[in-house]
């Protein structure tokens, strides 16, 4: 198994006429992503590499039947309301790929997911892959790439950072060690699935075994994994790296910031919690993929 | 997060009901004094900088008459706090106070909801106070579809220990609070302290919001320069930087200088960083080997080569770095050929003289790697390129080797020439800038390689001589992807006849100011 997505996920893209969603569109098709519908509101009745087109989610529900995941390629303005329109219609998943949303919206998005039991990846993504099943969003650029830098295995990754999602998962591949799912969290302050959301699914996972996560400086994400270990609901080997060691801290400007989160957030903080708990947390990128032949003892991943 | 200034912060609660001193900005000692007269009343004059602890820097000084005022606002203005240069000074009626409290929203990345919170203590040191009494303080998650309601905020004060006539009033400021930081999209927003006077009423002394950078275009009327995060006003540079940005939505530029001055004597370098994490595990490699960075660029997000050819152009810029160093994930999604042939422009035309180190692994980076190679042979300066394989560290080795090969020498920032482009030659707009075809040395091509090398098909021959195979409005429209194909095939392999001009707006003066500074 692999985690949110596989290769019967039926998706549809929305925005798939404009300038990115038409590429990526072409990424996951030939990656093998089931992408049944595509959706542009003024561009119903055509169709992108034959995928059909539809003028709302909802239309595209009723012609092509329910629709797992929906991937969003619009302009960050519009985000929210495409984001809105296909919890609206049913939609269990969605993928926030574009940067620059207002954080406002994405709270607004997670209110409404939440209430009707929807999640979301993003936004600021590069998206998720399954290797050998499926892709949402740009991961690995183009299909044959992608099929080269990623191989299927017991290794879930979970990153911040989309760049490094990539270099992790095909720094494991080099090491003969494979993935169960390769995601980007997004790069923003709130996202909708979080690195302690995601590991909680790979715990659930079969396929995996191990879990890497890359995080970054900010944000209680990396804490709120290492709660989640405390508490036991996360039990498999997690290999942590945490970026943004030599960057000075800025200075505060928010009272209030600093008595929600305390000292949550730092470099310190984070790496401190993580090994209290009995996450491997190494010191540069290019350790991740030796410590993990290490824990599988030379296994073939 | 773009920060207001208090005067600004206060304007917006004012609007929304909530009261706060009679005052003004003071931008001159005589300011001041015009306004301490109106006032009529001893007076507060205060620094307008984003930094907090002001008082403790002398940026909180009191007032009796406007000759006082003038007085110590000709102290305070000009004067530097962190990388600030106070330039304004609020100056407001001295308030008695009573009693002092604490109000302030921030955003939960964990409960993924906006967060108000209450003390019933506030003013300076309130993080402490928090610290030391948890009983005065409170908080509750807001809906942020229903947003705050009066009852909700009556618990919230309630919980602290506070009762009475207090429990209508306060509750009023924080919804009203909730719905000035809602309307204005801020990250953040506080008021401290909230005072309540000698008289029973409550005004906000002191108050901030930052707003989200990705909300600015909603709130023009906010008059925010840069949507950025800072704590301190954006340098020049930044600003130029911020334009190119903000024109050319392909991929992501971000720009901000880490250094004022750089001082000839130390290891500076120019960072152009792809990707956030990368960039961060790339900084960290470059900081641990004793490297100090002039600045952080990000080019990443498949950013056209003319962005990164800007961002290059910016960063070489800053007078007396030593090196250029450009590395990402290492594992790119994007097509690393747009980011080598941006740079290999830019280094051409600044006639690079310091040592490059490029790390440009992931999608094509074997031929990223390979115009890197063939196109930079003939300047002065050594530039190498890496791929997927090879370690930021092992990359900032390389730099540190290569700056010593070149004797620590510094870069030196020339005036910009525009090109020079004959009034006959063919040409067409492109998304920011323009393509011009020498026409009289395409009759000398042999190979007409332009038009091959132009991936996305808008270039044909007509009469052996390149030109336009769509109309000029989809050229400009973004069917010219400024991918340099065209300029570095024929400067390298034919005539030299394609020049492709990319204007970067204020960084020509910013130069020649430079230039001539050091004189």
């Amino acid at each position: 198994m692999s985690i949110l997505v596989d290769e019967k996920s039926k998706v549809c893209v929305q925005g798939i006429t404009g300038r990115e969603g038409m590429v990526r569109t072409r990424l996951m098709k030939d990656y093998g992503t089931h992408v049944v519908a595509g959706v542009t509101p003024g561009k119903g009745g055509g169709d992108v590499y034959g995928i059909p087109v539809f003028d709302s989610v909802q239309e595209a529900w009723e012609k092509t039947g329910p629709i797992d995941i929906s991937v969003i390629f619009v302009p960050a303005a519009l985000v929210k309301n495409a984001a809105l329109e296909a919890i609206d219609a049913g939609v269990k998943l969605l993928v926030l790929v574009p940067d620059r949303v207002p954080i406002f919206d994405v709270l607004e998005v997670s209110h409404f997911a939440e209430e009707n039991g929807a999640s979301f990846v993003g936004p600021n993504t590069l998206g998720l892959l399954s290797p050998g099943r499926a892709v949402l969003g740009m991961i690995g650029g183009r299909a044959e790439r992608a099929r080269e830098w990623f191989r299927p295995g017991k290794i879930g990754v979970t990153s911040r950072s989309g760049g490094m999602t990539s270099a992790i998962s095909y720094y494991l591949t080099e090491a003969g060690l494979g993935q169960s799912t390769i995601i980007h969290v997004g790069g923003d302050a709130v996202v909708g699935l979080s690195h302690p959301e995601v590991v909680e699914r790979f715990e659930h996972d079969g396929q995996t075994e191990m879990v890497v996560l890359f995080g970054e400086i900010g944000t209680t994400q990396e804490e709120r994994v290492a709660d989640l270990i405390e508490k036991g609901k996360f039990t498999k080997p997690l290999i942590a790296f945490v970026g943004g060691k030599a960057a000075k801290s800025g200075t505060r400007f928010s009272h209030a910031g600093a008595i929600v989160e305390g000292t949550r957030g730092s470099y310190d903080s984070k790496v401190k919690r993580l090994k209290e708990v009995g996450a491997h947390v190494v010191d540069t990128v290019s350790d991740i993929p030796r410590m993990a032949l290490k824990l599988t003892k030379g296994g073939s991943g | 997060m773009a920060r207001l200034y208090e005067f600004q912060s206060k304007k917006l609660l004012k609007e929304a009901g909530i009261r706060i001193p009679e005052g003004d900005v003071a931008a001159s000692p005589d300011d001041a004094a015009r306004i301490t007269e109106k006032i009529g009343k001893p007076v507060v004059l205060k620094i307008q900088v984003w930094v907090t602890g002001r008082a403790r820097v002398g940026g909180i000084q009191f007032a009796d008459t406007p000759d006082e005022a003038k007085h110590k606002a000709r102290q305070m203005l000009g004067m530097k706090v962190k990388n600030f240069v106070v330039d304004k000074v609020l100056i407001e009626e001295k308030l008695s106070i009573k009693s002092e409290y604490f109000a302030g929203l921030v955003i939960d990345d964990a409960q993924k909801t906006p967060v108000l919170i209450f003390s019933s203590v506030g003013g300076t040191g309130i993080e402490e106070i928090v610290r030391d009494h948890p009983e005065s303080v409170s908080q509750i998650p807001v809906d942020v579809v229903k947003g705050l309601k009066d009852y909700q905020a009556r618990n919230l004060v309630r919980k602290t220990g506070i009762s009475g006539k207090l429990l209508i009033a306060l509750p009023s400021v924080l919804v009203k609070l909730f719905e000035v930081a809602r309307e204005y999209d801020a990250r953040s927003a506080e008021i401290n302290p909230l005072v309540l006077t000698e008289d029973n009423l409550l005004y906000a002394a002191d108050c901030h919001l930052a707003v989200d950078d990705y909300a600015v275009f909603r709130h023009p009327e906010l008059g925010i320069d840069v949507a950025r995060e800072f704590d301190r006003p954006p340098m020049p540079l930044e600003k130029i930087a911020y334009r190119v940005e903000e024109k050319d939505y392909r991929g992501t530029f971000y720009f901000l200088q880490m250094a004022e001055e750089i001082p000839e004597d130390e290891k500076y370098i120019g960072f152009n960083g792809a990707g956030g994490g990368g960039s961060m595990m790339s900084m960290d490699a470059v900081l641990n080997r004793g490297f100090k960075l002039a600045n952080y660029c990000d080019t990443s997000g498949n950013p056209s080569a003319s962005k990164v050819y800007r961002a290059a152009k910016i960063i070489l810029s800053q007078p007396r770095i030593k090196g250029y160093f450009a590395s990402g994930s290492g594992v790119a999604s994007q097509e690393q050929y747009h980011s080598a042939r941006g740079l290999v422009k830019a280094f051409h035309e600044e006639n690079l003289d310091i040592p490059g180190v490029i790390r440009l692994g992931g999608n094509f980076e074997e031929e990223a790697i390979a115009i890197l190679r063939d196109y930079l042979k003939d300047i002065p300066a050594n530039v190498e390129g890496y791929g997927r394989d090879d370690s930021p560290e092992f990359c900032a080795e390389r730099m540190d080797e290569l700056i010593g090969e070149n004797h620590n020498a510094s870069h030196k920032v020339r005036p910009i020439q525009d090109p020079d482009i004959p009034a006959e030659a063919y040409s067409f707009e492109t998304f920011t800038g323009k393509i011009c075809f020498n026409h009289e040395r395409c009759a000398r091509c042999r190979s007409q390689g332009c038009v091959s090398a132009c991936k996305p098909e808008i270039l044909k021959l007509r009469e052996g001589k390149p030109v336009l195979a769509v109309s000029e409005e989809e050229a400009k429209k973004g069917k010219c992807t400024e991918c340099l194909a065209c300029e570095i095939f024929c400067k390298f392999h034919e005539q030299d006849a394609v020049t492709i001009h990319l204007p970067i707006p204020g960084l020509k003066e910013y130069r020649d100011k430079i230039c001539s500074e050091k004189v």
